[in-house]
């Protein structure tokens, strides 16, 4: 039996972004693409969700803080 | 000087070879003097003109530098035998036992040649630790035979060489330079000869790269000296001349490498020889280390030892540690702190003999001319004075002398600079300086006597007490450095504080109970009183109208906002605390003292302020303490830092004389309950003991339940505690009755033990210091003593105490304390107090070392995040860290205690507001 990680509770939910959704969510940042934190090609998540290097993904997790904060990561190739 | 622009492409670790020391060497040293008779150095002596020069008159013949620009020129000694460099002993005794002795191949068959030379250049390409593997070589290669076989002996070939097959005898190292095979002891020529041997490819397995080194530089053949400006000579007012410790180390080579130079020549007794040798060989040891191990030190006529190379780099007060980590100020001062009451938060009372010593560059304008006039003619002596006048190059002491000729001379331009005075801004510091509130900028007050003074409320920033704590005082230099700290750097920028965003300078102690003892209900003052206690605090003396005292006076609101006060009237301590609220205030929360059991009357324990109006509550810890101030934190957060700072001097100034009015004095009597309490505490421990005795006869008859996922004995362990946390807990809370701040009710008949005040209690109560667990400690039961957040199981075989039967249970038997402080401990109890209290005492003695630690690694590595406008955090490459910093984007000295608002505070204050609309 194969569990699916990304149903623990620890683990805040990925998605690979479409095209459209990056160029509509990084229209105005002040940062370089290169720049986004990393994620590894063999992570976990990154092979559940299918990731390919060069991907950029969106991470929803709960914060402390602020109720609900929306991340990037870009699969490192 | 020429200056050239270089960088510095790489840096080579490696050993000198007598070759590289001889070309830098700019002059061969042949004899052990210094001066000659003459007073000129003498040639190819230590203090030859080419090895540099210090005297800023001549110019060097090497370099044609002028003395203070020339950097000095290394020379060299031709040693007449080679000599063991003493940092080296272990590296060559290791080499030796590892290559063989006879052929001096290294002591691995080709396989394991091949092996390691692939394992270390993989490490080195991969830039790894190549420490692990040559260990792991010279582990292979040692072998050695105990005893030298006779020539017809069968030898196992595990102590031969596997090259040539020669049998190999033990080197063993006599510390520090001393190298024997078997009995033989090896001399440096020996010992270079076989080094010489080690081919290069053997020497890479044996970790020494032949680009950098070769194994025959570990002895020295040439002894570099350096130049005179490593080991410049002193000149004492006698005229006398006291050379360094190294030239003095150095003549002593010399002059034995001579005398052995000559004895080879003249053909001397092979003994001599050795002698002679050995003593440069102690000669050369000690130049480079006189701390070495088995070597006794050299010592300088007077019986000092001499401090040689080593000792100038090690330790604390060595090369590195002092003088290159450290880095000293000017302007700055030290001295112990002492609290001053009188003094604003944001001032800083500095001795007038600092004042003195330390100085502000000011320039001279048409405007001040006059002004610095005053300071040169008080000179250096007298306190607002001048210490040195600057004009463009030339540097001149004020003294009576020059006085009179500097005054002359000031014109607009110069620089003078003058003693600190009040108003001047400095920066104020403690050790540790663990956050940004341990640096703060400071207003100059030049008071008398010896020590800093501040004021207490900026104790909790510090984290200063007066128990001897000494302080560090540092004085801007530019207008640029004053500027910024002012606007920065000021106490009352930092009065909320960034890790929970509340405020951290506040009122502390006195203030406190001051503070409570004024404002609580009833305490009334006649007019006369009052006005004296405005007075006293530095409060403006409100309006007086038409025969009527203006108590908040709004001239953009209408009449009808006013508070009067009919002439004549007492005042009440809220009132006079009212005075300080800024007219539109509107605040309403629970005091420190709504956590009593009673309060009386009940409307002291909420607090409620209308319009700048305290109507009723008390003030205490949660109003203005420190970290949880409520008033004060709106103050800073609604009306700034520059009315807070007014607020925080004015209020303590006011509860000092609060306090002074009905004064505060604690004594043992506070902590008093009447024996009919005591015999309820007894009684209540008695029965708490039986329950403890029934649980632990129930585990021993076996009917006691095991919890889930404990054990039986876990189990009875943690109910005990429970039970115990209990006793305690309720003889405390019955002491807790008596221990009073006065009246409890209407109808209180005031006649029982405590019903005089108790200040023992208002401290605790209102949270100026002290806590209730403190006080019924020391009144009905201490409790139990823990160790490792247990009750106490160490001591004899399943015992703590010889007193009590192995495997006891019982209460008494594990650290449970049923005196009070106040009745005593028993011998038992004392000790297994003492046992409990170590623990915490190594505890904190252990944690701040780590927490030091942790926060250095945790400041080291966020040091260079940036915040940019936007929210974005980078660090120093523009690798992103958050999108938004802290996720959420709130500053937490601007946040409400973490939160960017607190909805339940706004609605009490809207509703609040609602209400006087209303009205």
């Amino acid at each position: 039996m194969k569990i699916d990680i990304q149903d623990h509770m620890l683990v805040p939910k990925h998605e690979i972004m479409t095209e459209e959704e990056i160029s509509e969510e990084f229209s105005d940042v002040d940062y370089e693409f290169k720049d986004l934190p990393k994620i590894r090609a063999n992570d976990p998540v990154v092979e559940a969700i299918g990731a390919e290097p060069g991907n950029v993904l969106r991470i929803t997790r709960e914060s402390q803080t602020a109720g609900v904060f929306v991340t990037y990561r870009i699969v490192e190739g | 000087m020429t200056h050239y622009i270089k960088k510095i492409e790489q840096i080579n670790f490696g050993l000198m070879s007598p070759e590289d020391i001889r070309k830098m060497s700019v002059v061969t040293v042949e004899y052990p003097d210094t001066y000659g008779d003459d007073g000129f150095p003498i040639e190819k002596g230590l203090m030859d003109p080419r090895l540099g020069i210090i005297d800023p008159s001549l110019v060097c013949r090497t370099c044609g530098f002028k003395g203070g620009d020339c950097q000095g020129h290394f020379g060299s000694i031709e040693l007449a035998r080679p000599v063991i460099h003493v940092g080296f002993g272990d590296v060559i005794h290791k080499i030796l036992r590892s290559t063989c002795n006879d052929c001096g191949r290294i002591l691995l068959n080709d396989e394991q040649i091949e092996y390691f030379e692939e394992k270390i250049h993989e490490a080195m390409d991969n830039k790894e630790s190549i420490s692990a593997i040559l260990k792991e070589v010279y582990k292979a290669a040692k072998r050695e035979l105990k005893t030298m076989p006779e020539d017809d002996e069968e030898v196992d070939m595990k102590h031969c060489c596997p090259h040539c097959g020669a049998p190999q005898e033990v080197i063993s190292l006599d510390k520090p330079v001393t190298i024997r095979q078997g009995d033989y002891k090896l001399t440096p020529s020996e010992v270079r000869e076989r080094l010489e041997r080690i081919t290069d490819e053997d020497a890479y397995i044996l970790g020494v790269n032949s680009e950098v080194a070769r194994p025959e530089w570990l002895v020295l053949t040439v002894l570099p000296v350096p130049p005179v400006t490593v080991r410049p000579s002193i000149t004492l007012d006698t005229g006398e001349r006291s050379e360094d410790d190294l030239t003095h180390k150095l003549v002593d080579i010399l002059r034995i490498n001579q005398r052995l130079l000559e004895n080879m020549e003249a053909g001397a007794p092979q003994l001599i020889v050795e002698d002679l040798w050995e003593l440069l060989q102690y000669h050369v040891t000690t130049y480079f280390d006189n701390e070495a191990s088995g070597v006794p030190p050299a010592r300088h006529r007077s019986g000092r030892p001499l401090k040689t190379l080593t000792q100038r780099l090690k330790g604390k007060e060595g090369r590195f540690r002092s003088n290159l980590s450290g880095k000293r100020v000017n302007f700055s001062a030290r001295t112990v702190i002492s609290p001053d009451p009188n003094i604003s938060i944001n001032e800083v009372g500095v001795p007038e003999m600092i004042a003195k010593e330390v100085t502000v560059p000011v320039y001279v304008n048409e405007w001040n001319i006059d002004e610095i006039r005053t300071y040169i003619e008080n000179g250096p002596d007298v306190h607002p004075g001048a210490n040195y006048v600057k004009n463009g190059n030339t540097k001149r002491r004020v003294t009576e002398e020059t006085k009179e000729f500097i005054l002359e001379q000031l014109e607009p331009g110069f620089i003078v600079e003058r003693h600190l005075k009040d108003g001047d801004m400095v920066l104020f510091n403690r050790q540790p300086s663990l956050h940004r509130m341990s640096m703060m900028a400071h207003e100059v007050r030049v008071l008398p006597y010896k020590t800093f003074r501040l004021n207490l409320c900026v104790c909790p920033p510090y984290n200063a007490d007066f128990d001897g704590d000494e302080m560090n005082m540092h004085v801007f230099q530019t207008d640029e450095s004053r500027a910024e700290a002012k606007s920065l750097m000021r106490v009352q920028e930092h009065i909320l504080s960034p890790r929970f965003g509340g405020p951290i300078i506040g009122a502390i102690h006195d203030h406190i109970s001051g503070a409570y003892l004024l404002t609580r209900d009833g305490v009334e003052f006649t007019e006369e009183e009052a006005l004296q206690i405005i007075r006293k605090s530095h409060l403006a003396i409100p309006p007086f109208k038409s025969n009527q005292w203006v108590l908040k006076y709004d001239p953009e609101a209408s009449e009808e906002s006013f508070i009067y006060k009919d002439k004549g009237d007492k005042w009440t301590g809220k009132e006079l605390f009212s005075l300080l609220l800024p007219n539109d205030l509107n605040l309403s929360y629970s005091a420190e003292i709504s956590k009593c059991p009673v309060v009386y009357p009940a409307e002291d324990a909420t607090v409620v302020i209308k319009n700048g109006i305290l109507e009723q509550g008390v003030i205490d810890e949660s109003a203005y303490g420190s970290f949880s101030g409520k008033i004060l934190d709106k103050i800073v957060k609604e009306y700034g830092p520059g009315r807070a700072k007014e607020f925080l001097d004015r209020s303590t100034d006011l509860a000092i004389c609060g306090i002074m009015k009905t004064g505060i004095t604690t004594s043992l009597n506070d902590e008093e309950i009447p024996e009919e309490a005591q015999a309820r505490i007894n009684e209540h421990l008695d029965k708490k003991m039986e329950e403890v005795d029934m649980l632990v006869q129930s585990y021993e008859e076996g009917y006691l339940q095991a919890l889930p996922g404990r054990s039986l004995e876990e189990t009875l362990e943690m109910k005990i505690m429970q039970v115990l946390g209990e006793a305690r807990d309720m003889s405390g809370s019955i002491a807790e009755n008596y221990l009073t701040m006065g009246k409890q009710s209407e109808d209180d008949p005031y006649d029982h033990v405590m019903a005089v005040e108790n200040h023992s209690v208002v401290m605790a109560r209102t949270g100026a210091r002290a806590s209730m667990l403190n006080l019924t400690q020391i009144t009905a039961c201490v409790g139990q003593q823990a160790v490792r957040g247990g009750r106490i199981e160490r001591g004899y075989l399943n015992r703590t105490l010889p007193h009590f039967k192995k495997g006891e249970l019982g209460a008494k038997a594990k650290g449970f304390v049923h005196s009070s402080y106040k009745s005593g401990l028993d011998p038992i109890e004392f000790f297994f107090h003492a046992m409990g209290g170590r623990e915490g005492l190594v505890d904190t003695a252990i944690r701040t070392a780590q927490s030091g630690y942790m926060q250095r690694r945790l400041v080291n590595a966020l040091q260079d995040l940036q915040v940019k406008s936007s929210g974005l955090v980078t660090d120093n490459q523009g690798n992103v860290i958050q999108t938004m910093f802290g996720e959420d984007g709130v500053d937490p000295a601007k946040s409400d205690f973490g939160k960017p608002a607190d909805l339940n505070k706004l609605i009490d204050e809207i509703k609040l507001e609602m209400e006087m609309e209303g009205k």
